[in-house]
């Protein structure tokens, strides 16, 4: 978990550098942060290189976080990046949706940094 | 209708007031690491020119707001971001924004059914204090009065259906 080339996608700038707050804290070494305020944004950063995870909330504008997620196997350079959502949008349904699309992993806002921790690196070591 | 869908009458909402408070505190006390104290007499309106609300969609349709001043939301970018209040201006409306959007999303969790029959808007944040909201429906509103690190603010709940 060294190196880590990470990409943070939500509409508010506050809540994706709170997001990349708690992946410092969490223990990851970030070498680059990329950030996308919706998941149209997100694709074209994905089209010019690869990443290492992916943070995705739901509710945006432009395209949500679950099309965004089912659009990924269909760029070459996403395919296998684990993705974790996260959303206010915490019902069953929608983590059940989220899974199906292709997510590994779902938290829940509000969050501690504790719970990313807890969330993500399982993600990030196969144990998800 | 049953007892456990959100399609409920107007007297059984009112049992909605503690978990709009409870969803409220702990947003505050997650992500801005602050205790929210209950407001010991009602709040007054005026002065609170920081209006973020959040619409509602589906089993439930009705806007959730949260009012504060411009301190009070120059503070929540400050605590979210761990900076000073100053070099978190720029972030305020994002931020009280993202605190009202949280604050629905885990209102509506809290009541059964409601989780996935009913979505959430993306947030809108309006200044200033010159602007009456006309509800197009019959509705009725939940309102509770809090103090954040002892400045006013207000959660509410409309509901039109």
């Amino acid at each position: 978990m060294n190196n880590m080339r990470v990409l943070i996608v939500d509409d508010s700038s506050v809540m994706r550098k709170i997001v990349e707050r708690s992946l410092r804290q969490a223990g990851l070494n970030l070498v680059e942060v990329l950030e996308a305020g919706n998941g149209a944004e997100a694709l074209a950063v994905l089209r010019q290189g690869k990443v290492d995870l992916i943070l995705c909330d739901i509710n945006m504008p432009v395209m949500d976080g679950l099309e965004f997620v089912r659009q990924l196997p269909h760029l070459q350079h996403a395919k296998g990046v684990p993705v974790v959502m996260i959303t206010t949008e915490g019902s069953e349904g929608h983590v059940l949706q989220a899974l199906s699309a292709g997510a590994r992993g779902y938290i829940r806002k509000p969050f501690t940094p504790d719970q990313v921790k807890e969330h993500v690196l399982p993600v990030l070591t196969g144990n998800s | 209708m049953n007892a456990a869908s959100p399609h409920l009458a107007w007297a059984s909402r009112q049992s909605w007031s503690p978990l709009l408070e409870l969803a409220a505190r702990e947003v505050f006390a997650l992500m801005l690491g602050s205790h929210l104290a209950a407001a010991p007499a009602p709040i007054a309106e005026e002065g609170l020119g920081v209006t973020s609300m959040v619409g509602l969609a589906g089993q439930v349709c009705g806007v959730l707001a949260l009012r504060c001043t411009a301190l009070s939301a120059a503070l929540m970018a400050a605590k979210m971001l761990a900076v000073d209040a100053g070099e978190a201006k720029p972030e305020m409306w994002d931020a009280v924004g993202e605190v009202c959007n949280m604050i629905a999303g885990n209102f509506k969790n809290k009541i059964p059914g409601m989780g996935d029959g009913c979505m959430l808007s993306v947030p809108t944040v309006i200044t200033g204090t010159d602007y009456s909201l006309h509800a197009l429906a019959d509705s009725g509103k939940i309102e509770v009065h809090l103090l954040f690190e002892e400045l006013p603010l207000i959660v509410s709940i409309e509901v039109h259906s």
